[in-house]
């Protein structure tokens, strides 16, 4: 009985001494694998230039659509922002920029610096309608399709390796 | 008789009323919810601006009358199980849930074939 007992411990302990190995050797960093594959519906943004909320019907007639968050105070969007351009000459791809935290006139002479590649473009004033996107820091981009189905989500600044692979996803 | 029966019935029926107008702390749904962008602090202990613009946000989703559940389901579905420090029960965290209660059991078992043991040697 007593050979069972001791059984059942050492089992016990190499369970949680399993459980322990596995925990400090997985990532702990937040990351966005699981979030691809949702569907992003209920979109409601502010149109930058006017009072109109932009919702998932402006975006169903793109084949995909590109949600970028940006700001003219955020140093690693200025780094992206080439790759935008580049991809601004996607036929089937449009590209949202969302406007976080920022001031309007700011927006617009990062906008008239560096160009601007956003098919339509929001605000986001106080950050609220980006928690609605899973965004907690800027920059951030979520590459949808037409059925508004997360096909890729970037966490900072979109460098050239995820522009090839945006562009192999819309091809 | 009949009064004191009546005036019980009456204070268990505004329990009730208060139990259903539960207030909810929004202080504790902070402290379920991890600040992303901390090392390793909760969104309650965090002046961050992710920290910052979540509080608000539940507050909007408290004022609309949303359960707690409700938020950490909204949370969860934006940033994943991740946000929240305390994992909702499914088939991933089932084993998380039950392990205790697991050692538990057979711990008792195995307190209980000792005692059952030695009171057989005495």
């Amino acid at each position: 009985m007593q050979k069972t007992i001791k059984s059942i411990i050492i089992l016990i302990l190499v369970f949680i001494l399993g459980i322990f190995f596995l925990a400090l050797n997985k990532n702990s960093n937040y990351d966005t694998e699981h979030l691809i594959g949702n569907k992003l519906l209920n979109i409601k943004l502010d149109s930058f230039e006017n009072n109109k909320i932009i919702s998932n019907e402006d975006l169903k007639e793109n084949q995909f659509t590109l949600i970028n968050f940006w700001a003219s105070w955020c140093a690693p969007c200025r780094d992206e922002h080439p790759y935008l351009m580049e991809l601004s000459n996607e036929n089937n791809l449009n590209i949202i920029g969302v406007n976080f935290k920022d001031k309007k006139t700011y927006a617009l002479k990062f906008l008239k610096s560096y160009g601007n590649p956003y098919d339509i473009l929001a605000k986001d004033l106080k950050g609220k309608q980006s928690v609605s996107f899973g965004v907690y820091g800027i920059p951030e981009s979520i590459l949808i399709d037409n059925k508004f189905v997360i096909k890729k989500k970037f966490i900072g600044p979109i460098n050239k390796n995820d522009l090839n692979d945006i562009k192999d996803i819309i091809k | 008789m009949k009064l004191k029966i009546l005036s019980i019935i009456l204070v268990l029926n505004f329990s009730f009323c208060f139990s259903s107008e539960k207030i909810l702390d929004e202080n504790s749904i902070y402290k379920n919810l991890r600040c992303l962008v901390c090392q390793g602090q909760s969104v309650a202990d965090s002046n961050s601006d992710f920290a910052l613009t979540l509080k608000s946000v539940v507050k909007d989703l408290i004022n609309q009358g949303k359960t707690e559940n409700e938020i950490y389901d909204f949370l969860a579905e934006k940033y994943g199980d991740w946000i929240l420090y305390k994992p909702k029960l499914n088939p991933v965290t089932f084993l998380l849930w039950s392990f205790p209660y697991i050692v538990l059991a057979v711990g008792g078992l195995i307190i209980t074939i000792v005692i059952r043991k030695r009171g057989k040697k005495a």
